[in-house]
C-alpha cells in the first residue's frame, strides 16, 4: 500500500468511457426493442443492436489499445499494477456471485419448489388439487411437462471429456506462466497455444453437445425448469469460456509480439486467474447438473 | 459547479465545455456529475412522489387513473434508490475519499469516468416506456412496483427496457465500487494505516463490498425474467417446475444488502459530522467499525423476512425473524455511540449537525419499526400495509436522505470555497424536519389501521391522515426546492470558506484549500 505516489498514473480526460456507454446503450436497447417488437415471424428491427455491438468492439479495440501503448512506455509503476490486481480479483468475485444466482435457482428448484409441487411439506392439498398426478423428481420439466418429454445428457461422456480438457488447459496456462517467469519463451508460446487450443476444442465439444440436445434428445431451453436450468448455467458458462479463450488468444498474441517481461505482465496473469475461474465454475456445473 | 480553482499548478489544464464533463477522468469533477444527477433524480422522482400525494389526498379518484398511479408508485420507488440515494452516496465517495484518504485521485480514473457516464443512459432506458404511447397520460412505464415481483411483472410488455435498464445500473455499481474498493485498499496515504481511516472511508469499503457481492445476483433474477419472458424458460412457471416465489428469494438476496447498501454511507457521513460539532472525536470508534461490519455480515441471511406472508416452513419464519432482530444489536451500538459522542460535548447546532441529530433520532424511529416488522407473527398484521411505507421512508428519507442533505451542507464550503445562507439552511431544515414528519408519521397510524400500500383510492376511515399526511408532503417536497435555490446561490458566491470552515473538524480534506484544488495530494501527505 505504502509507496511513493507521485508517479501514480493518472490517464487524460477519455473519450472511450462515453463511447463505452453509447456502444451499451444502443446494444442493450437495440435488443429490447427487437424483444419487445417479437412476433411468431421473428424478432423485430435489430440494426440498433449490431451497430452498438460494432461500437462496443471499436471501443474494446481503442481503449485497451491505449492501455495498452501506455503499459508498454512503462507508465505503470508498482502500485498501479496492485490496483489491476484487485480491480481484476473483484470483478472476478462478481462474476462468482452471477453464477450463484443460477446454482442458488437450480438448488432451490431441486430441494424445495419440485419437492413442494409433488405434496412434500405441508403441500399436499397443492399437489391433490393443483397438480393430481405429479410426482416429484429430477430431471423434471414440471406438472406440466413443459416442452415434452426429454432426455439428459450423461455426465460421463462428453461431460467428462470437457472437464478433462478444462482441467488440462489449467495446467498448461500455468506451465506456460512458469515459461514466462522463467524467460523460457518456447515454454510460454506453446504452453498458451495449447491452453488456447483446449479451450477452443471445449467450446467445440459443448457446441457438439447442445445440437445433440436438441436433436436427438429433444432437451431444449424452453424444457421445463431442467432445461432452463441445464442451458442457463451451462450457457452462461460457455459464453465466459468463449470470452476467456479469446483474451487468451490477445494475450498469445501479445505474448509472441514480447510484450511481456518475466518481472511485468499483469495482463497474462489476469487472463490467468480468470481462466482458472471459469474452470471452476465447470467443475460445479459437472458435480450440481450432469453427475449428482 | 464552479470551475474556479485555487492553484496555479501546470497539472491543471483540462478540457473546457461540455468535453470537460463528458472526459473527465477526474475525481471530483466526476463527484459532481454524480451528485448533480443524483439531484436531478431526486427532484424526478419527488414529483412523482406529488402526483401520489395528490391522488391520495382526498378518497376516491381524482387525478390520475390507476394504472398511472401504479406506474408512479414503481417509478418513484426505482428513481429514488438507484437514481437518488446509490449515485448520491456514490458521488460524495468520489468527491471525499480520495481527499480523505490522502490519494491523488480514485484508482482507475477513466473507469471512474464510465460508471457514472453509464447512468444516464440507464435512466434514459428506465424512462422510456412511459413516454411509448402516445402521450404521457397513457405511457407504458412498469407499472408493477419497485420490486418487480414475478407474476405481474412477466406481463409487462416493455419488460426487457426495464431489465436491460438495471442491467446498466449494475454495471455501473460494480464498477464504481471496483474502484472505490481498489482506492481505498491501495491508495492510502503512508501512514494511514486501516483503522485510522474516517468512518466515512470504512462505511464506503464494506458498502461497496455488498454492492459487488448483490449487484450480479440482481442481474442474475432479471436475466430469469428476460428468458422466462423471451425465450421460455420456467424459471418463475410452477407448471415447469420453477416457482415464482424463487424470484422472491433471490430478490429480496439483493434487496436486503441493498438497504444496507443506502444507509451505511449515510451512517458514515452522520460519524463525521457529529464530532466535529461536539468538539470530541468520536465515541468508540473500533466498535463503530466492527458494528458496520456486523451490520453487512447479518445483511446477507436475513432476506426472507420481507417474504414472511408469503409461504415459508414455519422454521424458516422463526430463523429470519430472530436473524433479523438480531440487526438491532450492531446498530444500537451505532446510535448509543453517536449520543455517547455528543454527551458532554461542546455542541453548537450549525445546519449539517441539525441534520446530523435529526437522523439519529428518526433513523432510530424507523430502526424501531423495523423491528416491529422484523417480528413474524406480527408482520401478518402490517404487511403490505402503510407501515412498511413510513418504516422505510423513516429510514431512507429521514435516514439516507437527511445524511445525505447533512454531507452536502457540511462540505459544500470545500467544494465551492463559499458558506453557504446559515439562515436559509436553518429554515430548509426545520420546515423539512417538521413537514417529513407530518407527511411519514401518520403512514403508522394508516398501515396499523389496515391500508394497503400501492393502491390509489381507500377506504373513507383512512381520509383524515392521508390528508395530513398529503399536506405534510406537498411542503416536503416544495421545501427541497429552496434547498436547490441554497446550493445554486452557494455556488454563485458567498461568503469565503476557510480552509478548515468548521473550527473543530478533524481529517486530510480540511486541511486542503478551498474550494479543493482540482488535484489534491499529488504528494501523498505524511499521516501520524
Amino acid at each position: 500500500m505504502v509507496q511513493a505516489q507521485g508517479s501514480y498514473y493518472l490517464p487524460k480526460p477519455s473519450y472511450w468511457p462515453l463511447v463505452g456507454s453509447i456502444g451499451l446503450f444502443l446494444t442493450l436497447g437495440g435488443f429490447a426493442y427487437a424483444l419487445v417488437n417479437k412476433t411468431d415471424a421473428g424478432m423485430g428491427n435489430m440494426t440498433a443492436m449490431y451497430v452498438g455491438m460494432a461500437v462496443i468492439v471499436f471501443m474494446l479495440f481503442g481503449w485497451f489499445g491505449t492501455v495498452i501503448r501506455e503499459s508498454q512506455a512503462g507508465k505503470f509503476n508498482d502500485q498501479v499494477d496492485v490496483t489491476f490486481r484487485m480491480a481484476m480479483a473483484w470483478f472476478i468475485f462478481s462474476e462468482v456471485m452471477f453464477f450463484a444466482a443460477f446454482f442458488g435457482a437450480l438448488f432451490y428448484a431441486r430441494q424445495l419448489s419440485v419437492p413442494w409441487l409433488g405434496g412434500a411439506g405441508n403441500n399436499a392439498m397443492t399437489n391433490e388439487l393443483l397438480y393430481p398426478g405429479y410426482t416429484a423428481a429430477w430431471p423434471t420439466n414440471g406438472p406440466g411437462e413443459v416442452g415434452g418429454k426429454f432426455e439428459t445428457i450423461g455426465a460421463w461422456g462428453i461431460p467428462f471429456y470437457n472437464t478433462l480438457i478444462l482441467l488440462s488447459s489449467g495446467v498448461t496456462v500455468t506451465w506456460a506462466h512458469w515459461g514466462l517467469k522463467k524467460g523460457n519463451r518456447a515454454q510460454l508460446i506453446l504452453g498458451l497455444l495449447a491452453t488456447v487450443v483446449l479451450g477452443f476444442t471445449f467450446l467445440g465439444f459443448q457446441a457438439h453437445e447442445y445440437f445433440e440436445a436438441y436433436t436427438h434428445y429433444n432437451l431444449k431451453l424452453t424444457s421445463g425448469i431442467y432445461g432452463s436450468t441445464f442451458f442457463m448455467l451451462t450457457g452462461f458458462h460457455g459464453l465466459h469460456v468463449t470470452l476467456g479463450a479469446t483474451m487468451l488468444t490477445v494475450i498469445l498474441i501479445r505474448c509472441i509480439k514480447g510484450h511481456f517481461t518475466a518481472k511485468h505482465h499483469f495482463a497474462f496473469e489476469a487472463v490467468a486467474w480468470y481462466w482458472h475461474f471459469v474452470d471452476v465454475v465447470w467443475l460445479g456445473l459437472f458435480i450440481f447438473v450432469y453427475w449428482l | 459547479m464552479s470551475t474556479a480553482t485555487a492553484t496555479h499548478d501546470q497539472h491543471d489544464h483540462h478540457p473546457t465545455g461540455i468535453t470537460r464533463w463528458l472526459f473527465t477522468t477526474n475525481h471530483k469533477d466526476i463527484g459532481t456529475l454524480y451528485l448533480w444527477f443524483s439531484f436531478i433524480m431526486l427532484l424526478t422522482g419527488g414529483a412523482m412522489a406529488m402526483v401520489i400525494r395528490a391522488e391520495l389526498l382526498y378518497p376516491g379518484m381524482q387525478v390520475v387513473d390507476p394504472n398511472f398511479f401504479n406506474m408512479m408508485t414503481t417509478m418513484h420507488g426505482l428513481i429514488m434508490v438507484f437514481g437518488a440515494i446509490m449515485p448520491a452516496t456514490v458521488g460524495l465517495a468520489n468527491w471525499l475519499i480520495p481527499m480523505m484518504i490522502g490519494a491523488p485521485d480514485m484508482a482507475l480514473p477513466r473507469m471512474n469516468n464510465w460508471s457514472f457516464w453509464i447512468l444516464p443512459f440507464a435512466a434514459l432506458m428506465l424512462v422510456a416506456p412511459m413516454f411509448m404511447g402516445g402521450n404521457f397520460s397513457s405511457g407504458q412505464g412498469p407499472a408493477f412496483g419497485w420490486t418487480f415481483y414475478q407474476p405481474l411483472s412477466g406481463q409487462y410488455d416493455k419488460l426487457a427496457f426495464f431489465i436491460f435498464a438495471v442491467h446498466l445500473l449494475g454495471l455501473s455499481s460494480i464498477m464504481g465500487s471496483i474502484n472505490i474498493i481498489a482506492t481505498i485498499l491501495n491508495m492510502r496515504a503512508p501512514g494511514m494505516t486501516l483503522m485510522k481511516m474516517p468512518l466515512f472511508v470504512w462505511t464506503w469499503l464494506i458498502t461497496a463490498f455488498l454492492l459487488i457481492a448483490v449487484m450480479p445476483v440482481l442481474a442474475g433474477a432479471v436475466t430469469m425474467m428476460l428468458t422466462d419472458k423471451y425465450f421460455g424458460t420456467s424459471f418463475f412457471h410452477a407448471a415447469g417446475g420453477g416457482d415464482p416465489v424463487l424470484f422472491q428469494h433471490v430478490f429480496w438476496f439483493f434487496g436486503h444488502p441493498e438497504v444496507y447498501i443506502m444507509i451505511l454511507p449515510a451512517f458514515g457521513i452522520v460519524s463525521q459530522i457529529i464530532p466535529t460539532f461536539s468538539r470530541k472525536p468520536l465515541f468508540g470508534y473500533a466498535s463503530m467499525v466492527y458494528a458496520t461490519a456486523a451490520i453487512a455480515f447479518l445483511s446477507f441471511i436475513v432476506w426472507a423476512h420481507h417474504m414472511f406472508t408469503v409461504g415459508m416452513p414455519v422454521a424458516g419464519e422463526l430463523y429470519f425473524m430472530y436473524a433479523t432482530v438480531m440487526i438491532a444489536v450492531p446498530t444500537a451500538v451505532k446510535v448509543f455511540n453517536w449520543t455517547a459522542t455528543m454527551w458532554k460535548g461542546s455542541l453548537t447546532f450549525e445546519t449539517p449537525m441539525l441534520w446530523a441529530v435529526a437522523f439519529v433520532f428518526l433513523f432510530t424511529i424507523g430502526g424501531f419499526t423495523g423491528l416491529m416488522l422484523g417480528v413474524a407473527p406480527a408482520d401478518f398484521q402490517y404487511h403490505d400495509t402503510y407501515f412498511v411505507v413510513a418504516h422505510f421512508h423513516y429510514v431512507l428519507v429521514t435516514g439516507a436522505l437527511f445524511a445525505i442533505i447533512a454531507a452536502v451542507y457540511y462540505w459544500l464550503p470545500k467544494w465551492t470555497g463559499h458558506m453557504y445562507d446559515e439562515k436559509l439552511a436553518k429554515i430548509h431544515f426545520w420546515v423539512s424536519a417538521i413537514s417529513v414528519n407530518v407527511l411519514f408519521f401518520p403512514q403508522h397510524f394508516l398501515g396499523l389501521a389496515g391500508m394497503p400500500r400501492r393502491i390509489p383510492d381507500y377506504a373513507v376511515q383512512f381520509a383524515d391522515w392521508n390528508f395530513v399526511s398529503s399536506i405534510g408532503g406537498f411542503v416536503f417536497g416544495l421545501s427541497q426546492i429552496l434547498f436547490l435555490f441554497i446550493v445554486i446561490k452557494t455556488i454563485r458566491g458567498g461568503a469565503k470558506a476557510t480552509d478548515r470552515v468548521w473550527d473543530s473538524a478533524d481529517g486530510l480534506e480540511w486541511t486542503v484549500p478551498s474550494p479543493a484544488p482540482y488535484h489534491t495530494f499529488e504528494t501523498a501527505p505524511e499521516i501520524k
